[in-house]
This record gives C-alpha cells, structure tokens and sequence, in this order.
C-alpha cells in the first residue's frame, strides 16, 4: 500500500520542482553579486545621508540602473518566495492550511512584484535640474 | 567501569507514551554499546527489545539514537559514550515496541527506486565487463548496509515521511551510475518527483550519521545533478 506513494506513476514532464531547485541555485549566485554591488554603491560609495530623492532620480535616469534594480527585486523576491513556499510544503501538512498559506503566499509575492515593478518602470524624475 | 544506560521505553500493551527506564550496568570500556544493551536484556530486564543479527556492523539491524546521533549499537565503544548513556528508536518511523521501529516504509521506499540490475541486452559468451574506473564510479553507494542511519537523521524526513529519503537515493544511486545498468531513466523518473530528491534540503545529517562513511550528501546531489543534465 505504501508503495503507491513513490512508485505512484511519476508524472513524466513536471520538472516543476527541478526548475524550482535550478532557480534556487542560480538566483542566489546572481543575487550575491547584485546584493554586493547594490550595498557598495549605497552604503559604502555613497554615505545614507547623500541619498535623497535626487540620487535616486539621478540614478534611474540610466536605463541601466533600472534594469538592475529590477532584476534584484524580482529574484529577490522569487528567491524568497520559493523558499517559503518550501517550508510551508515541509511544515504545513493539512491540505486547507496548505492550500490557504500558499494562496496568501502567491498573493503577496504578486502585489509585490507588480508595485515594484510599477515604480521602476513608470518613475518619472520631477522637479530635475533645477 | 559503571554505566547508565537510559532508554526510552514502549510497549504498546501496557503503554499509552514512550517512557524512560534506567539500567546501571558494568562494563569493560572497550564493549560495544551492544553488549551493554545484552547485558540489560539478559540478566536485568528481559522484556527489552531492540534488533540486532550480526553484531559486526554490516546487517544494518540496531541502529538507534545514541545520546541524540544514529548510531550502530554494535559499532560504538562505551568509553566513547560518557557515563550515562541515552538510548532510544531512530526518528520518524512508528515505534514497535521499546527500540524496535517499524520499517515498512523505508523498504517501499528502497523498493520504488527498483535496486537491482536492470539490462535486457545478452550478457555476451562471458560477463558484462567492467573497467576499474567505471566501478569505482559508484563504489561508495555500494557500501550502504540499509540500516536507515541516514533517513531518520534528515530533517526533511522527519517532516514529511513521504519523502523518499536519502538511502534510497544512495540505492538508486548505485545503479544509475553502474556502467552495466540500463534503468537509469526510470530510477531518475521516480526521484524527479516532489517526494524524490527535490525534498533534499542539502542539510548533511545523513552524511554525518553513516556508519559506514557513505558521502550520502554527495550522491544526493549527483543524482539531482544528473536528472538536470540528463546526463549520467
Ligand atoms: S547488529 Fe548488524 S549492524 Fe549492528
């Protein structure tokens, strides 16, 4: 009986969790540089207290700068969010749990990424070069 | 020298929770926990039960939890131990009764990754020829004696007991990196599932609670590795 719960005909074509642990891997090796980078020009290039508004714009002017800070908030976030989503699948094992903490999951990663993801790409400087 | 044995105890019978019992038991310090737990069973307290055949570390029947670690009874010395020493049933798997678990699952899971050879091609006039490089591919999963050291250490196992866990993988391993072998497709489908190896949480209990030193951490990533690239 308790053979069917791995030989249970594997599903052949969900390489969902491969992906999963593929993304894992090679998100956080990019997140090291990008996090490396992203502390060195705001914390230790650039004191806190330069950075005002106008740093900011300034900095977003370049295409560039945004694409990376994009980049760092979407594998950030999806780093992140793949790793909760691991836990509540180890923790959480009441299948209404289960499905109610992934859902709130899923829906807060998604606001997320959509308000950030806003903000990048509709920024517009105001009140620039004067 | 005098030692404490103290060992979580059940007897489904009479027991509604594991409970603890101390046993004061002298011994030579070079004895084997074993013969301290022989001692227990053969002149104190005869109801204690716990697995054991060989006595000499390869049937892989009593390991327990020695002061928290899976160990082999039979391979670790009382002077090694401390004065008193716990004893209970390896984790995760339903208690029997006192150290004896029951292991059905951790055999289904053995079974699922189909451990044996599998080549429907004729064998030739005299044998599948090997060369030394190509066993010594796989040489270390070889060595696994099936005692469940490793499964009942990992927590990912401890969580869900669904999780095919690591011995089975060191099995299937064995095989899918055997030159001779032809299954490797089908051992890589069923560990590509969300029970399978993706449930490796790359955390190394299983390495370290080996009794025979298998890189188990190791073989779990060359198969992961392995269902990636498609390539053995
Ligand atoms: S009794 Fe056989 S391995 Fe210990």
């Amino acid at each position: 009986m308790t053979e069917r719960v791995y030989a249970g005909r594997p599903r052949p074509g969900n390489n969902f969790e491969l992906y999963s642990w593929f993304f894992m891997r090679i998100s956080g090796l990019l997140l090291i540089l990008l996090v490396i980078g992203h502390m060195v020009i705001m914390h230790i290039i650039n004191n806190v207290d330069v950075i005002d508004y106008d740093f900011v714009a300034a900095r977003w002017a370049s295409i560039g700068w945004r694409a990376y800070d994009w980049l760092l908030l979407f594998l950030a976030l999806l780093h992140g969010a793949n790793g909760v989503r691991v836990v509540i699948d180890d923790y959480v094992r009441r299948k209404g749990w289960k499905v109610f903490t992934v859902a709130v999951l899923y829906t807060f990663t998604f606001i997320l990424l959509i308000l950030g993801s806003l903000v990048i790409i509709t920024f517009e400087p105001i009140g620039m070069g004067s | 020298m005098k030692v404490e044995l103290r060992i979580k105890r059940f007897d489904p019978e009479k027991d509604q929770k594991p409970r603890w019992a101390d046993y004061q038991v002298e011994v030579e310090p070079t004895d084997r926990l074993l013969d301290a737990l022989h001692y227990v069973k053969w002149y104190q307290d005869g109801s204690l039960t716990f697995r054991r055949s060989c006595a000499h570390g390869i049937c892989g029947s009593d390991c327990m939890l020695i002061n928290g670690v899976n160990r082999l009874a039979c391979k670790v010395l009382v002077k090694d131990l401390g004065r008193r020493i716990t004893v209970e049933p390896m984790r995760g798997y339903p208690v029997v009764k006192d150290l004896v678990v029951d292991m059905e699952k951790f055999f289904a899971a053995y079974r699922a990754v189909k451990p044996y050879l599998i080549n429907d091609e004729p064998a030739g006039p005299r044998e599948r020829l090997q060369s030394p490089a190509e066993r010594e591919r796989y040489d270390d999963t070889t060595k696994c004696i099936l005692c469940g050291a490793c499964t009942t250490s990992c927590p990912s196992f401890w969580a869900n007991d669904d999780y095919i866990g690591p011995a089975a993988i060191v099995q299937a391993h064995r095989f899918i990196f055997d030159s001779r072998d032809r299954g490797a497709a089908e051992r890589l489908e069923v560990l590509n599932q969300r029970e399978g190896v993706w449930r490796c949480r790359t955390i190394f209990n299983c390495t370290d609670a080996c009794p025979r030193d298998i890189e188990v951490t190791r073989a779990i990533q060359e198969v992961k590795r392995a269902i990636l690239f498609q390539r053995i």
